[in-house]
């Protein structure tokens, strides 16, 4: 039994310990935002922050994650920063099926916490983890902008 | 006031706003809108006749389509006593925003206000929703005009409840934002109000409807309606097929033949059922070809969760027989085309004499074009849920065609398709794949196996790229003849590929004539000696639907042989461009041998050279076509009709000294009709820019010994954020009325992006790229 602290809520893991943390959010806690993509580290859909360091849930165990804090797209909302980046989402209109935008989202919020006025190199380095297969990348790359109080925004 | 239209009654705990508040989320429970109580309803049957029946004995459109359309307002809209209107949206939600595009086109029409609007999914049921299988870019093309009248009903029925009630004539009352006015009196009821009396109403005749003029609406053509589902994917609440959650729920995978065609010899499950977590491993049968929807057979490993099933499939020990295309292998196969490609074949089109005209031509200009298999791999691999309870079945799943999937999963359970049920979840990207219901038939399977518990089946990328139904692999091979002044004289065109149809029978060689329509028969160039040829090709896997399909190689082939004519007559490729199109002219695609014409009417949707030149011209003018760029700079262009929808791009590049690619900025301008939801076109024409950068650069779906070699992003690559376009401007060519029939939108964005990159590439650098994807080709180390 692995304790995991969840969204700021402690929650008991009848799993493995190898279990990677992405099928005990969503299988087992039945936080389902957090996408599958890959489950190699390689497309950035998993992606959770664990101590505030955004991490790719899918190549995770939980016995990794047990005493750090583990912030899901589910509660990002509740943190400054993830709201605006949530809001300028809306805004802009990034999404269009959504699936890999939960990634997106906890890639861009740690980035802004880091940098809060990011480059657009900054932008790349931090965003390119995250595959998005409709094709949303010029209206991520203005939300960040938007959400960083950068102006000169257009999509 | 009546009792049923006392606005006191109205109460935040009556059922209807608490259908409001969950059921957003109600994929899991399907709600049926019980708490409705004064909803119009939802009857259970249409009558045949509110189906199209066009006196046309050729049907065209929606009307062609299985099942065709219905525009029922009983069927589509439930108002509730609080005012809430339920729309139900009856296409797949993949992207395209179709769950806010369609139920904003019934909003608009009856007057609702859109922040009092709740979107339903419906189910598979074509026979009271009509067609539902979302493909071919035609949701709206097909039902903008059903759905305007099921709302311009709804208003009607509105408008009648609210005279009757005030007992004066209907002509004297009007709808707006939700309320009926009645100005001489200056008496005001809202839509709630009216919900009771409206739906004991007969439903007008569709004859007697008056639609808004355009100047009235308030939502359609205006883009300022937000993603409907936006505020749940942003937050993650948002419920995908790979989402579904039951009780006692059992997760699975499948270990599923490697190669196409073969078979299992034999398997050793003892560690796999070491693994903690799992239940069973079971087989299943792999069917006959051809492969049809059909699950591929294997060997499931059904667990308490999908990381020990995955753990589980990793343990087995399995032994199959490679079958019939077991030395597939796509070297060999691109040779075997190119020989294809360079005999004569199949005679699909012919003008004037291209033999003559070539054997005259003062100078000739050959060059074959390679695009190889690609798979869609939507973000969300395919994934389904099943659970089967006293004899019935229900299905979660991320589908594009719950219609077809509820009549093959009631074929393969022996049920009737009334005992199935087929819920349909928001698509987390489709492209093509999900049209396809082997997933869904698998799911059900396994539900079947496990006595009827609910079981999700997930496909891991490793699944989709391997055993997707795959986009056509091609050779295309053009020559063409040019005159003293450069004119293009002669064009022959052969195109060499596996057919779709070789998944759905035996021996199929050519392509169908859908294929051949999409921009290689019907190509409009004004040239007298033509001839197009389609020699054979043998599929050796399974060959699917790619967003925007056998368009991909074609406009890649003949958008690039233009701009090389071009080069050999030097002249300016978009002059060239314009000069091969010709005048401005309505041409009866009939009369290029396209018999096809994407379903559509010949009359209502000619090929309008007109709005093909109109297209290059405004996306020449905007991308400064013509101006001077720096050294390693160089601008791209192509065009191509296809889903019925007009499209020119023009691509900047910039290559480095030592080869490496980047994309400053696309250009597009699309004429695809009447924009119903601008914001939207938006927003699928920069995915497609970016999808087809992708594919150009990057998609290569490979074979060797039968099996594909690609089994994850790392080897499957997609364009980045890093790699793809910096800024892509987006130009719609406003429509000149709501008449004119719509165009596809979801689709023709894609093909002219590669042979536009590819044009930029050679402006730049004087490099001519024919094989895709480019991948290192411009590399100079
Ligand atoms: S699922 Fe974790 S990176 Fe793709
Ligand atoms: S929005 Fe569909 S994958 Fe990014």
């Amino acid at each position: 039994m692995t304790t995991l602290t969840i969204n700021d809520k402690p929650i008991k893991i009848d799993l493995p310990a190898d279990t990677p943390l992405l099928w005990a959010l969503r299988d087992f806690v039945g936080l389902t935002g957090t996408k599958f993509g890959c489950g190699i580290a390689s497309c950035g859909a998993c992606k959770v922050h664990l101590d505030g360091v955004p991490t790719l849930s899918c190549v995770t165990p939980i016995s990794a994650a047990v005493g750090k804090k583990i912030v899901t797209i589910e509660a990002i909302g509740q943190d400054e920063i993830g709201k605006k980046v949530q809001d300028a989402w809306m805004s802009l209109g990034v999404p269009q099926c959504g699936y890999c935008q939960s990634g997106q989202i906890m890639a861009a919020t740690a980035l802004l916490k880091q940098t809060p006025k990011p480059t657009d190199a900054d932008i790349d380095k931090a965003m390119s983890g995250n595959i998005c297969r409709c094709g949303t990348y010029c209206r991520i790359r203005a939300a960040i902008k938007q959400a960083a109080g950068i102006s000169e925004v257009t999509v | 006031m009546k009792k049923p239209l006392d606005s006191a009654e109205l109460n935040a705990d009556d059922g209807s706003l608490l259908i409001a508040n969950i059921s957003r989320r109600a994929f899991l429970k399907d709600l049926a809108l019980t708490g409705l109580v004064l909803a119009a309803g939802f009857p259970m049957l249409t009558r045949a006749d509110e189906t199209a029946v066009s006196p046309d004995p050729q049907k065209y459109g929606a009307d062609a389509m299985p099942h065709g359309w219905v525009d029922n307002p009983l069927v589509f809209v439930a108002i509730a006593t609080d005012g809430t209107v339920t729309i139900i949206c009856h296409r797949s939600e993949m992207g395209q925003g179709i769950r806010t595009s369609l139920p904003m086109v019934v909003a608009d029409e009856m007057e609702a206000d859109w922040q009092r609007v709740h979107v339903k999914q419906a189910p598979g049921d074509e026979v009271l929703y009509g067609n539902q299988d979302t493909d071919g870019s035609r949701s709206m093309r097909h039902f903008f005009m059903p759905m305007r009248r099921v709302g311009a009903a709804a208003r009607s029925m509105l408008e009648a409840a609210a005279a009757a009630h005030w007992q004066v004539p209907v002509q004297e009352v009007i709808a707006k934002q939700h309320q009926i006015f009645h100005p001489a009196s200056g008496r005001v009821l809202d839509y709630g109000q009216l919900a009771a009396a409206a739906a004991n109403l007969p439903v007008p005749d569709r004859e007697t409807l008056h639609l808004k003029k355009q100047e009235d609406f308030r939502y359609i053509g205006k883009g300022q309606v937000g993603i409907y589902d936006g505020q749940d994917m942003v937050t993650g609440r948002a419920q995908y097929g790979i989402d579904t959650r039951l009780k006692d729920m059992f997760y699975a995978v499948i270990a599923r033949p490697p190669v196409f065609g073969g078979k299992l010899l034999s398997y050793d499950a003892n560690e796999a059922l070491k693994v903690p977590g799992v239940v069973k491993v079971i087989e299943l049968k792999s069917s006959p070809p051809p492969a049809e929807y059909n699950p591929l057979g294997g060997i499931a490993v059904i667990a308490g969760n999908t990381w020990a099933a995955i753990q589980g499939r990793n343990a087995l020990k399995i032994e199959w027989e490679k079958g019939p295309h077991g030395s597939y292998d796509s070297l060999v196969y691109k040779a075997e085309l190119e020989a294809a490609a360079r005999k004569p074949g199949k005679v699909v089109r012919s003008e004037g004499d291209v033999d003559a005209a070539l054997q005259s031509a003062v100078k000739r200009v050959e060059a074959e074009y390679y695009a190889p298999h690609l798979a869609q791999a939507p973000m969300e691999p395919p994934a389904a849920t099943a659970q089967i309870v006293d004899g019935k079945c229900e299905i979660w799943a991320c589908t594009q065609a719950p219609q077809v999937s509820r009549e093959r999963v009631a074929k393969w359970l022996k049920l009737s398709e009334d005992d199935v049920t087929v819920h349909v979840t928001l698509l987390g990207g489709g492209f093509g794949r999900k049209s396809k219901p082997d997933y869904v038939i698998e799911a059900a399977l396994l539900s079947q196996v496990m006595d009827g518990k609910p079981v999700k089946l997930t496909w891991t990328r490793e699944d989709d790229l391997q055993h997707s139904y795959f986009h056509t692999v091609s050779v295309e091979h053009l020559e063409a003849g040019l005159d003293r002044q450069g004119n293009t004289v002669a064009w022959l065109h052969r195109t060499v590929a596996p057919t779709i149809s070789s998944t759905f029978g035996p021996d199929s060689k050519h392509q169908m004539p859908m294929e051949l329509s999409m921009g290689v028969i019907n190509v409009p160039f004004a040239i007298a000696n033509l001839r197009i040829e389609n020699p054979e090709a043998e599929a050796h896997t399974r060959i699917g639907w790619f967003r925007s399909v056998s368009n991909i190689p074609h406009a890649f082939a003949i958008q690039s042989f233009v701009a090389e004519l071009a080069a050999a007559a030097g002249c300016d490729p978009k002059d060239y461009l314009l000069d091969l199109i010709g005048p401005p002219r309505r041409i009866d695609p009939r009369t290029l041998g396209d018999t096809w014409n994407q379903g559509e009417s010949p009359v209502l949707y000619p090929v309008d050279t007109g709005r093909l030149r109109r297209v290059i011209e405004t996306v020449t003018d905007a991308a400064n076509w013509g101006g001077k760029l720096s050294k390693g700079r160089g601008l791209g262009l192509a065009a191509h009709y296809s889903f019925v929808t007009y499209v020119a791009v023009v691509v900047e590049v910039a290559v480095s000294e030592d080869g490496k690619l980047s994309i400053p900025r696309i250009d597009v301008a699309v004429d695809c009709g009447p924009q119903v939801n601008p914001e939207r076109i938006r927003s699928q024409i920069e995915g497609a820019c970016i999808m087809g950068v992708s594919l150009a650069t990057l998609g290569e779906i490979s074979f060797r010994e039968g099996a594909v070699l690609q089994d994850n992003f790392h080897a499957y690559q997609l364009t980045r954020m890093d790699d793809a376009p910096r800024e892509i401007r987006v130009h719609l060519l406003p429509a000149a009325e709501y008449d004119t029939p719509l165009g596809g939108v979801g689709e023709p964005g894609l093909p002219p992006i590669a042979p536009a990159l590819c044009n930029a590439i050679f402006a730049a650098t004087g490099q001519r790229i024919r094989q895709l994807p480019i991948r290192d080709q411009l590399r100079k180390d």
